[in-house]
């Protein structure tokens, strides 16, 4: 039998890492519901942003917060390039073409960081002081990163429902043909939605980074459970989403102290499958 | 008949090669053809599926199981893989069925089928790391050795023994495909990805179609990863399970068209080539260098060449004839083509 203790705290770790994958799953859930592609890459552009945040803070010497900024600066841009380069192009192909022309990206991307900073793994060291709760020493790292995600999924929300673009984006997202009857210009909307959904990406690779070390084939790590996640949460149900990012991260962190990581991340996989089965519209879809 | 003569020089050719002088180059072309063949069947596996709208992104998941059953029951029991073939094919089968009856009954189709398949892909992947003590975890498993070249162990020190067993499973692998494309079940399988409920309301039973043909698929890729396994005698979960590998037999299979008899073929040869041409070009001194501009051509070719370049070369073809003979889109690649025969 395991220590109740244990199973505790690996309770409160699968909070604080849910938080880390909602925040993933956010910004490619905007992209999926709104241009309805997956960018199969797009944990590989939070890779990159870690890289600028190593670069900026460990490499350069500034402080977190610069390198923050940068890493969502360059998140945007990204997002912007990845739409104009390759999903523009393709946004009329077969479904298969989208996914293998951001799977093209993803091999791109991780051999290039391969190529140009090696396989090392790199991480930013910050000097943040250790909390104890009840014995069950809780990583402050982790905590801010949770609080900021929390903040920043709001700050999404009100951007969408309050701004005029945001409006739009939401429209597009329900029916593109008669958002572009109504004179709105979707390709606008697109490249909006892509440095929104950029920026969010450059946003998590600066929460990540102080508690992931970053290596090429971080993308690959979390790329999988990110896709999951939305899917589970009904793609483009930023609530659904939310919700989804605390259950896998739960199924991960508690089945990862029972048995062993890797379980861990196959128990929730099953539980993916499952769920697509029996709630395909997402979890929190009604039924109809 | 042009093109029949054609393809029969070209066996020929294929055939007599390991006899060729080739000044020390030989083992190397070999073994660059027995991979071209092995993978080609596997993305012949792969678009079985893949043309019907079933746009599997878990292959990975039979490879993988297929290699390691057949691997783990000769190194810890002796069984040859013969016998292990057998068993790995009943096993693939068996999860091929787990996969689509649910995927089929609940209608689940399109980016959500390249998703639970994804899944599937890893669960096996992590499975097979999980179980480290006995599968070798990430770092892989070596076929134990048998001592010599023995047929029932299908290990041979001779590479030429690969290349005619590689030819001829590729050749099957076409056989296979053309089988298909000459059955009732591809006229259903159209249907089907056109529109699934009309196919239902004409009496097409979806399901069974659906589980049929990827169950025929899966096996066929278990097979074509027990010869892979057979051929390098080593598995890692990395290279034969997970969404890497399963990801590049779509790619190659894109890349050449998935609706024709050789664009898997022609696909997986191409990616192997530029792979094998910038890994000698690059050697140790970039690394990452060759994979970089391998995906930077595969993003390129995805958005210039979207029906793939056999496909493509196909129809640029096509156009150039008289009007009135668009020839049907998923036909044989060869139409018999009565003013094209020689006078």
């Amino acid at each position: 039998m395991i220590d109740p203790v244990f199973l505790a705290e690996a309770a409160i770790n699968g909070l604080l890492l849910g938080g880390v994958l909602a925040l993933l799953a956010l910004g490619l859930n905007l992209i999926f519901g709104v241009i309805d592609i997956v960018w199969i890459a797009y944990v590989d552009l939070v890779m990159l942003c870690m890289y600028a945040v190593y670069f900026v803070v460990q490499v350069y010497g500034w402080p977190i917060w610069v390198g923050g900024l940068v890493s969502v600066a360059l998140g945007a841009l990204l997002g912007i390039a990845v739409h104009l380069l390759i999903i523009s192009p393709i946004l009329t192909s077969a479904p298969v073409n989208q996914l293998l022309a951001t799977g093209g990206l993803l091999f791109f991307l991780q051999s290039f960081a391969t190529f140009l900073w090696t396989t090392d793994h790199r991480s930013v060291r910050l000097a943040l002081p250790r909390l104890e709760i009840l014995d069950m020493p809780i990583s402050v790292a982790r905590l801010i990163a949770f609080a900021l995600a929390i903040v920043a999924m709001l700050g999404l929300y009100l951007f969408l429902t309050r701004t005029y673009i945001g409006t739009a984006i939401r429209a597009v997202s329900q029916d593109r043909e008669a958002m572009a009857l109504m004179g709105a210009n979707p390709q606008r909307v697109y490249v909006v939605t892509s440095a929104v959904g950029g920026a969010m990406a450059g946003l998590a690779a600066a929460l990540l980074i102080i508690q992931y070390a970053v290596h090429p084939f971080f993308g690959a790590a979390f790329g999988p459970i990110t896709f999951m996640i939305c899917v589970l949460g009904g793609l483009g149900n930023m609530v659904g989403a939310f919700v989804a990012s605390f259950i896998m991260s739960e199924v991960i962190a508690v089945s990862g102290v029972i048995w062993s990581t890797e379980m861990g991340y196959v128990i929730a996989f099953v539980v993916f499958i499952v769920m697509i089965f029996v709630r395909p519209g997402g979890i929190l879809a009604r039924r109809g | 008949m042009a093109a029949r003569a054609l393809g029969l020089v070209l066996l020929l050719a294929l055939a007599g090669l390991p006899f060729v002088p080739m000044a020390g180059m030989r083992q190397y072309t070999i073994h660059v053809l027995v991979q071209i063949f092995i993978w080609s069947f596997i993305g012949g596996a792969w678009a079985l599926m893949g043309r019907f709208g079933l746009t599997s992104l878990g292959h990975g998941a039979f490879l993988g199981l297929g290699a390691y059953t057949s691997t783990l029951l000769w190194n810890s029991f002796g069984l040859t893989p013969w016998v292990g073939a057998v068993v790995a094919v009943l096993l693939t089968a068996g999860l091929a069925v787990i996969v689509a009856y649910p995927c089929s009954r609940f209608q689940v189709v399109g980016h959500y089928f390249g998703l639970v398949t994804l899944a599937v892909g890893e669960v096996v992947r992590l499975l097979i790391i999980a179980e480290r003590d006995w599968t070798g975890g990430s770092l892989g498993l070596t076929v134990k050795p048998a001592g010599g070249d023995s047929v029932l162990a299908l290990q041979f020190a001779d590479r030429r023994v690969f290349y005619y067993g590689a030819l001829v499973l590729w050749l099957a692998g076409l056989g296979v495909w053309r089988w298909v494309d000459r059955s009732m079940a591809r006229s259903a399988m159209e249907a089907i990805g056109e529109d699934e409920t009309a196919a239902a309301s004409v009496g097409i039973h979806v399901t069974r179609f659906k589980v049929g043909i990827t169950v025929l698929s899966a096996v066929l890729t278990a097979i074509g990863g027990i010869a892979y396994a057979q051929y390098i005698s080593y598995v890692n979960p990395d290279t034969l399970a997970g969404i890497g590998v399963s990801l590049r037999i779509v790619f190659a299979v894109v890349l050449g068209g998935m609706y024709s008899l050789l664009g898997p073929t022609v696909g997986t040869a191409l990616t192997i080539a530029l792979a094998e041409y910038l890994r000698v070009l690059f050697g140790l001194k970039f690394i990452g260098m060759a994979e970089t501009i391998y995906g930077l051509l595969l993003i390129l070719f995805i958005i210039f060449l979207p029906a793939g370049i056999y496909g493509s070369a196909r129809e640029l073809f096509r156009r150039r004839r008289p009007a009135g003979r668009g020839g049907p889109r998923y036909g044989p690649p060869h139409p018999p083509d009565v003013r094209s025969a020689p006078a």
